[in-house]
């Protein structure tokens, strides 16, 4: 038997295996093909204050190997979120939830979280301040040290449970964003959110987004997703939840030798909705031909 | 929803590159017409949106355009090629919403594929339909035989007027001065010009979009309507008349 459990900031998951925000909603749609409860935890999608009705269509483009998408942070806000989403929520899933938390201010990202404080299920939060699809909507937290410092300051002070930071792969150095981070006090990081990218229409001769750029997912980002957590890996000693084209079971385990605890999945979800089952249900399988006991050990393993 | 491998039984062109499919598998996911499947292609990440045409329990046609490089693929796979749909995706028509007197099923290209499946379930029902099938001209025209092989009343338009009545779907159906009940698919423009029509009492719109997902989870299809944020994979396609804001 392999042991798959891990450990986030004190929070025990049963296995790695975490949908990523945006990518899963608020778990109702997965939550009619199968029994979440198999998942380690489940990111929910970006909440915000207010309401966001996101970016004019068309927000996706397909490309070599992944996507783009400009969503645009659409959600029914915070306080739908608890009202409606959080007991639909426990309904479905009894594990723990990462909050996804996203602001236009610092003081919105406080906020936003401190509502949570009382909510059973939130076990942590995910501050997004990468989205890059929205100007006011944290990618300026991202890729500013100074600032991502702030917003992380701010939260770690308004909350008691975990605060995780989801780190932009658009910035110069992220082992640097990831320092700042960890001095300001989160207590683990999540990376990466999308790579900034776009793609024009032969024929219109116009950018295919109506927002123009978007943000790139799928395995085309999985080798840059892990490079960035090898290199955050070194920079700092807070957990890492590695995120960026992982597909398979295999991907998984490459993340976490490059130095994650635990994995998100993503634009995987949306071409196959069964992909995060799958992947839990074939770790152990991969974890035995490997000769891993248990899984939490793989953290970091290639570093040596 | 359902995923499940189906295996092409054949495939015809219909006029330059629109094509009828056949493909065989099981159906059970589907419940109305003007839902659609989600069908992965090997090589390429999105799953590509085709409307159903018609469905038996063992068997889906679907008439695909070719849009770019993953459909012109898809319609060029042998027969007994293997391909991993989701089917049963998004609300369709609704049959019961349509007025027993009947209404008109307009369709513009390759729209006309979900209209068909929608026109054969109300002939079942002796329900009289008009169908306005609009072409850029009579070379492109596909799928009017089929329709008049129901009983249905069909009216062709065609931009040159090469077939039928030269113009729009819009201006067969603005000829018409009796309040009408419409079904309509096709282009943004049509849609909107026949949203717009005076005499229409009520109608299903069906729309398109570029989908990542073409479930729910990404809100990669989300427009506003007047009830708020809607998902064409999952409100949608078919949309009330009255709910759409453009």
């Amino acid at each position: 038997m392999v042991d798959l459990g891990v450990v986030l900031a004190g929070v025990t998951l049963k296995n790695p295996v975490i949908p990523a925000s945006g990518t899963f909603g608020y778990g109702r749609e997965f939550g009619e093909l199968y029994d979440l409860n198999c998942l380690g935890a489940f990111s929910w999608k970006g909440t915000t204050a207010q309401p966001r009705t996101g970016n004019p269509l068309p927000r996706i483009a397909e490309t070599p190997c992944g996507m783009l998408n400009a969503i645009g942070l659409q959600n029914p806000g915070i306080d739908a979120v608890i009202a409606r989403e959080l007991p639909h929520i426990r309904r479905i899933f009894q594990g723990p939830v990462i909050a996804n938390i996203g602001g236009a201010t610092v003081e919105e990202y406080g906020e936003n979280c401190r509502k949570l404080e009382d909510a059973e299920a939130v076990a942590l939060y995910e501050l997004n301040i990468s989205c890059p699809n929205v100007h006011a909507g944290g990618r300026n937290f991202g890729s500013d040290p100074k600032s991502a410092a702030e917003v992380t300051a701010a939260v770690k002070k308004a909350v008691g449970k975990p605060v995780f930071v989801k780190l932009s792969p658009n910035v110069g150095d992220i082992g640097e964003i990831a320092r700042v981070c960890e001095d300001a006090g989160a207590d683990g990081l999540c990376l990466i959110n999308t790579l900034l990218g776009m793609r024009i229409d032969l024929q219109t001769r116009r950018p295919v987004l109506a927002n123009r750029t978007g943000g790139l997912s799928g395995p085309a980002v999985f080798p840059v997703a892990l490079r960035m957590v090898w290199e955050v890996y070194e920079a700092v000693k807070i957990p890492i939840i590695g995120c960026g084209g992982v597909t398979t079971a295999e991907d998984a385990v490459e993340m976490m030798l490059a130095g994650a605890a635990a994995v998100e999945v993503g634009a995987a979800n949306l071409r196959d909705p069964y992909a995060c089952k799958t992947i839990v249900e074939t770790l152990p399988a991969v974890c035995e031909r490997l000769g891993v006991k248990r899984i939490r050990d793989l953290t970091g393993g290639a570093h040596r | 929803m359902r995923q499940t491998t189906f295996t092409i039984q054949g495939t015809r062109a219909l006029a330059p590159e629109v094509w009828e499919m056949t493909l065989e598998g099981d159906t059970s996911g589907i419940t109305s017409p003007g839902q659609f499947v989600n069908i992965a292609l090997p090589g390429r990440f999105l799953r590509r949106p085709v409307s159903v045409c018609t469905w038996t329990a063992d068997a889906l046609t679907l008439l695909v355009r070719e849009l770019g490089e993953g459909t012109r693929e898809l319609v060029r796979f042998p027969v007994g090629t293997a391909l991993d749909l989701l089917t049963g995706l998004g609300n369709g028509f609704s049959v019961s919403a349509i007025p027993d007197r009947g209404g008109i099923l307009a369709g513009g290209g390759i729209g006309i594929a979900p209209l068909y499946g929608l026109a054969r379930k109300l002939r079942r029902r002796g329900t009289p339909v008009t169908a306005a099938l609009g072409f850029r001209t009579g070379a492109e025209a596909f799928y009017v035989e089929e329709f008049a092989a129901l009983g249905c009343e069909v009216l062709v338009s065609t931009e040159d007027g090469s077939l039928g009545s030269k113009g729009f779907v819009t201006d067969l159906l603005s000829s018409r001065q009796e309040d009408t009940y419409v079904c309509c698919c096709g282009p943004l423009p049509m849609l909107k010009a026949v949203h717009a029509l005076p005499h229409l009492t009520g109608g299903q719109f069906s729309l398109e979009a570029r989908m990542g997902c073409g479930f729910g989870a990404c809100m990669g299809c989300s427009l506003s309507t007047w009830e708020g944020p809607k998902r064409v994979c999952r409100e949608g396609p078919v949309f009330a008349w009255e709910e759409l804001l453009w």
